[in-house]
């Protein structure tokens, strides 16, 4: 008697657990969409290339255009701006000392390592582009100079970047992320 | 309810005894309204009616201001526009709603810091906290998301920095904030869900409300000396309490009546004070408005999430030893969630056996360094984000921590209380010297206040 109890309670037992199981799948499946429908749609999604002209851009000026809803600076650097980041050691980069450039993954943040290659193939450092969003939390940081470190300056929380866009001083714990990006022509950049 | 002595609803006519033997809603309604109150409660006792008028004046008018709104990124701007200068009466309706945000939030905190200093939230009333604090987290939520849907500069840039501090958790906080924002960024998606949740949430609010009254409905009302009302007989009962209606409802709704005079004096003479300017101007991705404030039921969280940068010490430590995945911009997100979980948890930090910050001599000290703090960081919060005003929110959201997790579990240890009254009809008699004699509940008795 003993022993069929015992058989009877085991079955029972897998009876809840398959019961449970399937009940908690099917649960899962039955959210999961309700959930999925908040991630960006495929109209979102499929806007995520774009050219750029950047042939009226002098030398000293920003140009900020929207990108995936996010503004992208496109600076025309000046011989000093160059100089001023590429006399930078990567040692003092204390806060982040990795480039954040989709095109050079895993690179340290020289300046180098940051500025755009032009349609030649040379990187001479004349053009710097990257995600106008400050990497604390999401404003758009002040160009032409602003900051202690002569590049950028998040007005809502005080982050300093230097004229590669690396953070300096502040809040923000990353550089300036650097999106896919090249020149497809002498003048025109292909974003993403 | 409430396990204290009194009358309960007898149904008399044919028709109420078989309404009763069929759905027993009037007996329901009749105890929630007659339930035997405290009769030594003060005016810090009436910022729950303030809160339940708050609640139904919001979703009220918030009802109504959905009826001329279009939430699309290339018209909401122009559609509340619509609303202040061609809907018949909208511009008020706005106006009572847009302030109606800020009273709603000034009843809140002096209702949580009532509880705070009269140990309301000390057992058995621990439920009633917690689904407080749970309310004043999805108040703070709706708040969030109704002052994005006008689509102005604050709007657009509140919503990409609050919706960052999720992005700021380590590995998954990207693909959070993405989810959250529908999109790369604070666009069309987000307006939507924005408003769709703003409409949610008032009602998800209501059903905690009722379980919030429910709770304390069921160990009955804390009051200033933080005595219990006596259970051992009916008449000691009454010598205690007085029914809720008409006493207390009365007492409220005249206190309700002298607040409504200072908000409409708002509402008609200066109603964009606690507004910004910046968010009269239409969202532009483009561009940051040069110095971003959150609205000021905010600001003391605001302070706290910026106190810690990557230069503090504690920030500094915590990178450390996580490898660096505990960066500044993190730290800051869980010391300001971390800042409301500790007020949740007060029911257990505080170590004192005595309720009534009134019996409690070195507490008082505290409390009241609490408050100040709280304006402090509210202060701070507003400032920018330089020179001394870094150093002033980090030394503030110190003694927030501090209060909750060192001075409240401390004082029960250390601090010697003063006598408490033996009941609550000796408190009252103190106060008002006694009555006629007749147990307490005869009409005669003064209106209970203090």
């Amino acid at each position: 008697m003993a022993h069929v109890e015992n058989g009877s309670e085991t079955r029972r037992n897998f009876l809840y657990i398959a019961t449970a199981g399937f009940g908690t799948v099917t649960a899962g499946a039955a959210v999961w969409p309700l959930v999925d429908q908040m991630n960006p749609s495929a109209d979102v999604q499929a806007a995520s290339q774009i050219r750029v002209d950047v042939s009226d851009v002098p030398v000293g000026t920003q140009l900020t255009v929207l990108f995936l809803g996010k503004p992208v600076f496109i600076r025309h650097r000046t011989e000093e701006e160059i100089a001023d980041a590429r006399s930078v050691d990567v040692a003092d980069l204390t806060i982040d000392a990795m480039s954040r450039n989709e095109n050079n993954p895993d690179t340290d943040a020289s300046d180098e390592n940051r500025s755009m290659t032009d349609f030649s193939g040379n990187n001479t450092g004349e053009w710097l582009l990257m995600e106008g969003v400050c990497t604390h939390l999401g404003c758009v940081p002040i160009g032409e100079g602003a900051g202690d470190f002569g590049g950028w300056f998040c007005p809502c929380h005080g982050s300093h970047y230097d004229t590669s866009g690396r953070i300096r001083r502040g809040p923000a714990p990353e550089n300036l992320p650097i999106p896919l990006a090249e020149f497809v022509d002498e003048t025109t950049i292909l974003l993403g | 309810m409430s396990g204290i002595p009194h009358d309960h609803y007898e149904p008399k006519a044919n028709w109420e005894k078989g309404l009763a033997k069929r759905l027993p809603i009037v007996g329901l309604i009749y105890d929630t309204i007659m339930i035997p109150t405290p009769k030594n409660l003060n005016w810090m006792w009436i910022w729950g009616i303030v809160l339940t008028f708050c609640l139904v004046m919001q979703i009220i008018t918030g009802v109504i201001l959905v009826m001329h709104y279009t939430p699309h990124v290339d018209m909401a701007f122009a559609s509340v526009e619509h609303i202040m200068r061609n809907v018949n009466g909208g511009w008020a309706i706005r106006y009572i709603h847009q302030n109606g945000a800020s009273l709603f939030f000034v009843a809140v905190y002096l209702h949580i810091f009532r509880g705070l200093y009269y140990g309301s939230y000390k057992a058995p009333r621990e439920i009633t906290w917690i689904i407080g604090m749970l309310i004043y987290v999805l108040m703070m939520g709706t708040a969030f998301m109704g002052y994005v849907l006008p689509w102005g500069q604050m709007s657009f840039w509140g919503a990409t920095v609050i919706t960052g501090l999720f992005g700021a958790i380590p590995f998954i906080g990207e693909g959070i904030q993405t989810w959250l924002l529908g999109g790369p960024a604070v666009d069309n998606a987000t307006l939507n869900r924005f408003l769709s949740l703003h409409y949610l949430l008032p009602f998800v609010i209501l059903g905690m409300v009722v379980l919030h009254i429910w709770a304390f409905h069921t160990t009955g009302n804390n009051n200033p000396t933080g005595v219990e009302v006596r259970r051992t007989s009916k008449k000691e009962a009454e010598a205690d309490t007085l029914p809720f209606w008409p006493y207390f409802v009365i007492k409220d709704l005249f206190a309700l009546a002298v607040i409504l005079v200072a908000f409409f004096a708002i509402v008609g003479f200066m109603p964009n004070y606690l507004g910004h300017p910046d968010n009269y101007i239409e969202a532009n991705p483009m561009v940051t408005p040069a110095h971003i404030v959150p609205e000021w039921y905010f600001l003391p969280f605001y302070a706290v999430l910026r106190a810690f940068d990557s230069e503090v010490w504690i920030v500094i430590f915590f990178n450390f030893i996580s490898g660096g995945i505990i960066d500044a911009a993190f730290f800051g997100v869980v010391a300001m969630f971390g800042a409301i979980v500790v007020m949740a948890l007060a029911p257990w930090l505080d170590t004192s056996s005595v309720r009534s910050g009134r019996y409690r001599p070195m507490f008082k000290w505290w409390f009241w360094l609490f408050i100040v703090n709280f304006f402090v960081l509210m202060w701070v919060g507003a400032r920018p984000a330089e020179g001394i005003y870094p150093y002033i929110a980090l030394i503030g959201s110190a003694y927030w921590f501090a209060y909750f997790l060192v001075i409240l579990p401390l004082l029960g240890v250390i601090e010697k209380p003063l006598p408490q009254p033996a009941t609550i009809e000796e408190d009252f008699n103190a106060h008002y010297g006694k009555d006629d004699g007749t147990g307490g509940s005869s009409a005669a008795a003064p209106t209970p206040a203090e």
